[in-house]
């Protein structure tokens, strides 16, 4: 990628490099941003207060602050734990979700690495986390840490269903698992013959739009589906244990991870890197794409924290009926809708 | 499907308080004015203290502590009998243990304790919060005037000793 826009031949390792250093710095980095202008501030102004205001202008350094505290603080094990998994699981959990950024692409040539089934390993490395979450579970020997965990996995496993199944309708129009492709489909695309602003999916893919967001909203245990870390009934769940660098590590993945399933959205709906008035080829936009997608993101990030900010949890049991019984026949239905659609037009 | 219309209401709720003003006050860059009759710290005015302990009985802390000494002041007329008086040696208000009940006010026969709605005395050592009477007739500067009361009330209007 840095080879075409900066001009340059590089080689093999150092196109590597240059890769793995971006996506580390981009994980930390969203974490942070996500967690400045939502968690502390727009969460404060919908419970009409202001966040904080004291560390850096307007609280700016605040999350540096905690970042800071949190890695000064002693590293606790647990007398029986399972050490070396204990001390894995959070670097497992933040792997998933730096993997997640190798394959989300920001501009015509802007991606980790352009892979043909793109959407299908990107949900792919987003279910690692899973077992770093029972990992962590298991290794606390805690009982609130390991119903979390196990909470934690089967909230995740149901809804990564209905979201692979919301995904599988925007894949049958754009008719490719390549992650450009699609937003190559939603830029060339026409709605009635008219492609002023070419065929963003969450027009026609709504109802799928609707399904992958709410499924987002617990894939990344947002409230309301914060059971696996339900501080009032379990402590924070598998992370009661964890202390000090690794805590961050999980605070850190969640965001980033909030992050990117933004980014994934905004590409399977919103037409991505893509505005309209640009060629979907042109150089441009491999410097304004980045900004594009960083707007987009914003906003499905600010629709995933406004339901957080303004719902109560759910109950374990309406969790699992809402994903079983609603969420994986409409998204069932939808794929059946989209398919007819697809051959008829 | 019943719940739909209630959840949407909901995040209308939010929204709506996140584009309103909020009311918070900058606490120690820009200050609020408490009300004028709060209850912030008691200001003594050593003059009208007659040593009668009142107050440090009726304390339920005990936080307030008196000490005095009896003189002889001279007659009033000439040939008279010398008078006893008592003279204040110590006034100590423990704001440590004071739960600012106003029970010392309340209860001072002479007028000699007032509430002045000053609240910025915080100190970084607990011992420190022991106001002596020095300090409590300083406080006695903040002490503001007694409202009117409501029209028609016959009651006087108290003054404070200045």
């Amino acid at each position: 990628m840095s080879g075409l826009v900066l001009g340059l031949d590089l080689a093999y390792w150092q196109t590597t490099l240059i890769k793995v250093l971006v996506a580390a710095i981009m994980a930390p980095t969203a974490a942070l941003i996500l967690g400045y202008v939502f968690l502390l501030k727009i969460m404060s102004f919908m419970q009409s207060r202001l966040g904080p205001m004291e560390s850096g202008p307007y609280g700016l350094l605040q999350l540096i602050g905690d970042g800071v505290k949190f890695i000064q603080k002693e590293d606790i094990f647990p007398e029986k734990a399972d050490k070396w998994v204990f001390a894995t699981a959070p670097i497992v959990v933040l792997m998933s979700t730096l993997l997640i950024y190798v394959f989300v692409p920001v501009g015509p040539d802007l991606v980790g690495e352009p892979v043909e089934t793109g959407i299908f390993m990107t949900l792919a490395v987003s279910s690692i986390s899973v077992i770093g979450i029972l990992m962590a579970g298991w290794a606390s020997v805690n009982k609130y840490s390991l119903i979390g965990a196990l909470r934690a996995a089967g909230q995740l496993i149901a809804y990564e269903l209905p979201m692979v199944l919301a995904v599988v309708g925007v894949v049958i129009q754009a008719g490719t698992l390549n992650m450009q492709g699609i937003v190559a489909a939603q830029a060339n695309g026409e709605i009635f013959g008219w492609g002023g602003i070419g065929n963003p999916f969450i027009i026609t893919q709504f109802v799928g739009f609707l399904i992958f967001l709410v499924a987002v909203q617990a894939e990344l245990t947002q409230t309301p589906f914060d059971m696996p870390v339900a501080e009032s009934e379990i402590m924070g769940g598998y992370q009661v244990e964890y202390s000090g660098f690794r805590f961050l590590s999980f605070f850190l993945a969640e965001f980033a991870t909030a992050f990117a399933f933004a980014g994934i959205a905004a590409v399977l709906f919103l037409g991505g890197w893509w505005i309209p008035g640009f060629d979907f080829d042109s150089n441009t936009l491999n410097y304004l794409g980045p900004i594009v997608m960083f707007v987009k993101i914003m906003v499905v990030s600010f629709l995933v924290f406004w339901i957080r900010f303004t719902y109560p949890r759910f109950r374990e049991d309406q969790l699992q009926t809402f994903a079983w019984k609603v969420l994986i026949p409409l998204a069932l239905a939808n794929i059946a809708v989209t398919g007819v659609l697809k051959v008829v037009f | 499907m019943a719940q739909l219309p209630g959840l949407i209401k909901g995040l209308g709720v939010t929204f709506r308080t996140m584009l309103e003003p909020n009311v918070t006050v900058q606490y120690p860059h820009e200050k609020e004015s408490p009300a004028p009759r709060a209850r912030g710290v008691i200001a003594l005015k050593e003059e009208n203290c007659t040593v009668c302990m009142l107050c440090a009985r009726e304390c339920p802390d005990w936080c307030i502590y008196i000490e005095g000494h009896k003189y002889l002041a001279p007659p009033r007329r000439e040939g008279g009998k010398p008078r006893q008086r008592n003279a204040l040696d110590r006034f100590d208000i423990d704001y440590s243990l004071c739960m600012y009940c106003g029970i010392c006010v309340e209860v001072c026969p002479f007028e000699a304790l007032f509430w002045s709605p000053e609240f910025e005395y915080s100190e970084p050592r607990i011992a420190d919060l022991l106001h002596d009477k020095t300090m409590l007739g300083h406080w006695m500067t903040t002490v503001p005037d007694f409202e009117q009361y409501e029209a028609g009330s016959e009651a006087k209007v108290k003054k404070v000793p200045r």
